[in-house]
Formats: structure tokens, sequence, C-alpha cells
């Protein structure tokens, strides 16, 4: 069993607020920069398949020189090795090229039975690169998975997180999965891990290498702003008693038409 | 050329943000001067159909099938794909609920389109649709503009007004989805609706919610977040904090790693107002805090305040709501 988990490298969640419009702009980000937090639940899942079904976990990233940081916690966590793909070509948001990019990665493994993903990055917020890599592979795609019940007989069943409700559902390996926060706990990285990351040889590959030809960006990022800081005033409500100001708050609310 | 909107469909009954997106896209295709085409898909799709004439739609195409008894996204690609081809749409658009975005996603991946994936606004500009996206969880906006010939969004629901139901215009069209069972990767085994008849967080017009406040006594505190949600009709939410300590499921959760919401009205008591839990709610129209601390950062976004115990202002809320909602 080979499995490869898809990590991102993005802003601490902390320094969100933080981050300028300029930076987005110039792709130049100075907030501390961390493995993606859903992406997390990814690794996590990727050493316990490993474990569980005797396999290999690798890890593979698009991002920038720095980006090898979030491999090493992955690697750090358990995960067996990781590559690097150079994000030179790349522009903001860039879905499908970065998909196409991962993807080609991904073949470059060899036969590769499962591709495990986060929900979603916190900073493109996109939630769609696991949708792109799964086409461009034509591989099934079960997305919001909580569990992985079985893999047997070339045939992935897991457990889905749908709106209303939870489905079972199964497929035909290779698959692309991306995984729920409810799906595990991830571990923090123990000292022996963090040692081996960092002894660890995370090569770098560029699109050339991978026989990639990115294509053409499909969508533009203009006017990147801060959005406008919401100004309120709050109003305390006052009163004797805690049912007069629960009368006032009341007026207030059929005052303003929201009820 | 037309504009094409998918009408999700959920235990036998449409989404209710794809008429949201319907509304929206009635304006787009207006300004494309471009008729507004809907596309229904499933097993039994009839009662969904109607409504998509009501509300606006020049045409509706509806797919039936056994194959769409449960959704799976390579067969309701597959219909999308069908949908789009029929109509030529120029512009694809479907609510951002998790079926939603990925279908949208992986139509507009596999023709190589553009996507803008949970917009919170679209327009039209020189015969092209500029969407607009919160990215950054939040804290930065960008317009997203389209390079592809075909442009594919997602909307994040609650973005638009629900449209007013008219007059029934719109023919129906059938359309044969052309793939069969064995054509579809994907195997449903078993569906358990976790669907308990309350309101879902996403959609809900009034939101409720705990935290760590009811920390004293979580099952009197969140009871007492119930009852004032039911009494408005409003849903149930809550702070992570309160979701960690295991008060409520993590579908409950409100903020930047659990649901992004946007009600008219979001009644947060016991909860502080960490900038995670703003990145969730903070665009809500007005904002009501309950909170024993007048120093909570929550004060600084809500527009009405009650500084007090919990346990004292829920109750006397709801005994208030319930004589005056009579
Ligand atoms: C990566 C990351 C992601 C996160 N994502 C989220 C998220 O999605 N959603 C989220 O909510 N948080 C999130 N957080 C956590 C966030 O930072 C806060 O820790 C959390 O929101 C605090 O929850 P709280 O307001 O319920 O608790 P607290 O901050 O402990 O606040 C409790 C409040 O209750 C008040 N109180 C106490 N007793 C009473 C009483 N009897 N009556 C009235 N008021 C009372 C107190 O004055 C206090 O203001 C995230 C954090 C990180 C690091
Ligand atoms: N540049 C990237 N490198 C590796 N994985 C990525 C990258 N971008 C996105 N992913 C994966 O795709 C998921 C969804 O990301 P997004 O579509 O950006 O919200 C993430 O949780 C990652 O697992």
């Amino acid at each position: 069993m080979k499995i490869v988990v898809l990590i991102k490298q993005t802003p601490d969640t902390a320094e969100l607020p933080k981050v300028a419009a300029e930076e987005v702009k110039s792709g130049t980000i100075k907030a501390t920069m961390v493995i993606n937090p859903w992406d997390e639940f990814a690794a996590e899942e990727a050493i316990q398949l490993a474990e569980r079904f005797n396999g290999d976990a690798i890890a593979l990233s698009v991002g920038a020189p720095g980006a090898v940081d979030a491999l090493k916690h992955a690697v750090a966590m358990g995960v067996g090795s990781a590559a690097l793909v150079d994000n030179a070509s790349l522009r903001d948001g860039d879905i499908w090229a970065t998909a196409a990019l991962l993807a080609a990665a991904v073949k470059a493994q060899g036969a590769v039975d499962l591709v495990l993903t986060g929900k979603q990055s916190v900073d493109d917020n996109s939630g769609t690169v696991f949708v792109g890599v799964a086409g461009k592979l034509h591989w099934p795609l079960l997305t919001n998975v909580i569990k992985v019940r079985e893999i047997a007989d070339g045939v992935v069943t897991v457990e889905r997180l749908v709106e209303g409700g939870q489905e079972t559902v199964s497929a035909p390996l290779p698959a692309v999965i991306s995984v729920a926060k409810e799906i595990n706990e991830p571990r923090y990285p123990s000292f022996m891990g963090i040692r081996k990351a960092n002894k660890a040889s995370i090569p770098t590959l560029s699109a050339g290498d991978l026989g990639v030809v990115t294509p053409a960006n499909k969508t533009q990022w203009t006017n990147i702003r801060k959005p406008e800081v919401r100004r309120t005033q709050v109003n305390i409500i006052g009163g004797a008693t805690v049912q007069e100001k629960a009368a006032k708050l009341v007026d207030a609310l059929l005052a303003e038409k929201v009820i | 050329m037309s504009v094409l909107v998918w009408i999700e469909q959920m235990n036998g009954q449409a989404v209710a943000s794809s008429w949201e997106v319907l509304g929206k896209a009635r304006q787009v295709a207006d300004d494309l001067g471009a008729p507004l085409v809907a596309v229904a898909m499933g097993a039994d799709i009839n009662a969904t159909a109607e409504l998509a004439r009501q509300y606006g739609a020049d045409l509706v195409l509806t797919i039936t099938s056994p194959v769409l008894e449960n959704y799976r996204l390579s067969a309701y690609a597959a219909g999308l794909r069908r949908a789009i081809e029929e109509v030529e749409a120029v512009v694809v658009l479907t609510s951002a609920t998790t079926r939603g975005r990925e279908l949208s996603a992986a139509v507009a991946c596999e023709l190589e389109a553009g996507l803008a994936p949970d917009a919170v606004d679209l327009r039209v500009e020189a015969d092209k649709v500029v969407a607009v996206r919160a990215i950054y969880s939040g804290n930065i906006l960008t317009d997203v503009t389209f390079d592809s010939p075909v442009q594919f969004a997602s909307i994040r629901p609650r973005s638009f007004p629900m449209p007013e139901a008219g007059e029934a215009v719109a023919e129906l069209q059938p359309l044969d989805l052309g793939v069969n069972e064995d054509q579809v990767a994907e195997k449903v085994l078993e569906v358990k609706s976790t669907d308990t008849g309350e309101i879902g967080l996403t959609d809900a017009k009034i939101i409720v919610s705990g935290g760590r406040g009811v920390a004293a006594d979580p099952v009197k505190g969140f009871a007492m977040v119930t009852e004032l949600a039911q009494t408005l009709g409003a849903a149930v939410g809550a702070s992570r904090a309160a979701v960690d300590a295991g008060y409520i499921p993590y579908r409950y959760q409100v903020g930047q790693t659990g649901r992004t919401v946007k009600p008219d009205l979001y009644i947060a008591s016991g909860i502080s107002g960490a900038i995670q839990h703003l990145a969730g709610m903070g665009s809500s129209k007005v904002i009501v805090a309950i909170n024993k601390d007048r120093e909570a950062p929550i004060f600084e976004r809500a527009n009405y305040g009650i500084v007090g115990d919990l346990y004292e202002v829920l109750p006397a809320l709801t005994a208030e709501f319930k004589k005056r909602l009579k």
C-alpha cells in the first residue's frame, strides 16, 4: 500500500487577521508559516493507515522552498518520506495548476493506492484542490471522510459526513480522499520524530522534472483588499431587573425586524 | 449561450440556498442578455423542478435516473456536464454546500474552466462575471475575474436574498443522463440521516449560540440556549471551547474551523468573542452578546449587549419572547 498525503504550508491561523492586502498581492506573506491545520488530520490518517495496512506514507506539497518545514512536520509526526514541488510557475489561487502539479507528483511516486488531503487550506479557503487532483488523475473522490472503515480487494470503504446525514460509501482504488476533522486526533511530533525529520532529505522537484506544462491561469485575483471593519457601537441594555433588560432587548430586536 | 444553476435536492426537497443562487442568477442572466436555465437531478425531482419554474428560471432541465437516487459526484458531474452542453452555458452556478462546491469544481476542472469557490458576491462587468471571494479565513477579500469562456462559481449560502416566487412560465425539458450504474465508481452502502428536524446552521435566519460561559452547568446552559432557539425558530450554535469541552457536538461549531454563518440575528451567550469565533459569525446582521464580563471582546462587535449571568438572562429572554410572539 502506498499512501500519499497532500500538505500545504499556510499562515498560522492566529496571525491571519494581520495579513495585509499588499502581502497577498506580492505573494510575500510575513506571518509565521505552519502546516495547514486541516492537513494534520490527513497526515495522521496516512500514518495510521500505513500502520494498519503495512504500507508507506509519503507527503507531497506544492510550495515555496520554505514549505519544506510543513513537510518536515509531517515526517516528524511519522510520515515516511516527503517531496516538495517548486511553485515558481504558479500564481495566487491557481487551483487547476496546483492540482496538475500535485497529480503529476503523485504519479511520480509509482503505484499509489490512496491520496489523502485536508478539507481546505486556511489561506485559499477553496476546498477544491483535491477535486482537481482526483480529476487530473481520473480517480474517484470521496470528500469529508470521518472514518476509513476498510481497504480490501482493491476497494476502500469510508464513512463520510454530508449535510443532514452520514453515509457509507465505497470506491475502487486508487482513490482520493479528503478528510474531516472528526476522523482522528493528530499527534504531536515526538522528539525522535523531530530529529528524524531534521535529518530527512526532502527532494525538490520542478514542473519540468515532472513533465508538467502548467496550464494557463483561468482566473485572476484582482482588487485584493481588507474587508471593511464593521464599526458597531454596542448598546448595552440597562435595567433594574433581568426581566426589564430582557423586555428592552426584545423591543429593540422587534424594531430591528430581525425576528 | 445561457446561465445555468444547479438546484440541489436533499431527502426529496430542494435545498433552500439553491433558490438564493437562482434569484441572483436572474440578474446575472439579464445583465448578460442570456436565458436563465435551472437543472434538477435525482430519482424523483418533480416538486423541485416545479419550484424552479416559480423562482424565475426561463427553462428547467430535468435529469431523472435511478443512478441519481443517492448523490454521487461522478454521476452528478456527468449530468451537469450534459446540461452545460445542452444549453451552451457560459456561467454555471451552484450553492456552496458540500455537494455544490465539489460538483462545480469537478466539472470546471474537467472543462478546464475558471472557478470561484464559495463566492460571496457576483456581478457582471464587460460581459463577464466577476466573483468576490473571502480568503485568508475572511481576513482578505478578492475579486475573481475569469479568462475562460465558461465561468463557474459556487455561492456561499445566505449571500443573496431568497427570491419571490412568481408565475411559472418556464418549460420543462427532460435530458438523458447517459450514464448507467456500471459507469459510476462510488457505491453508497448506507445512508444515516442525522436530520433531527432542527434548523441547519448555514441556512438559519437566527442563531443562538453558547460558549464556555455555560461551564458551571453545561447541560442546563445548553438546554436554555436550545429553548430560546426553539422559541425563535432559530438554529443552535456553539464556540469551539464549548465543543472541545464536550458540551455539544462539533457540527454546531461556529467559527474559523467550524461553520461560517450569516444570520439576520446572532445571539452569543457566554462567548468571549475570540477572533476565530468572529471569523465565522462577524458578518451577521445584528449581533447580541450576553456575557457577565463587560470587557469581553464580543461587545466590540455586538449591536446589543446584556451584561449579566446567562443562566438568568436566557430564561428571561425566552419568557419575554414567548409573551410577545404569541
Ligand atoms: C486554529 C484555531 C482555530 C479556532 N477555531 C475556532 C472556531 O472555529 N470557533 C470558535 O468559537 N473558536 C475557535 N478557536 C478558539 C478561540 O480562540 C477561543 O478559544 C474560543 O472561541 C473561546 O470560546 P468561548 O468564547 O466559548 O470561551 P471563553 O473565551 O472562555 O469565553 C467564555 C465567556 O463566557 C463568559 N461567561 C462565563 N460565565 C458566564 C455566565 N454565567 N454568564 C454569562 N457569561 C459568562 C466569560 O466572561 C467569557 O467571556 C480557534 C482557535 C485556534 C487556535
Ligand atoms: N499547494 C498545495 N500543496 C499540497 N497540498 C495542497 C496544496 N493546496 C491544497 N492542497 C491540499 O488540498 C486541500 C484543500 O486545499 P484548498 O483547495 O486550497 O482549500 C488542502 O487541505 C491540502 O491537503
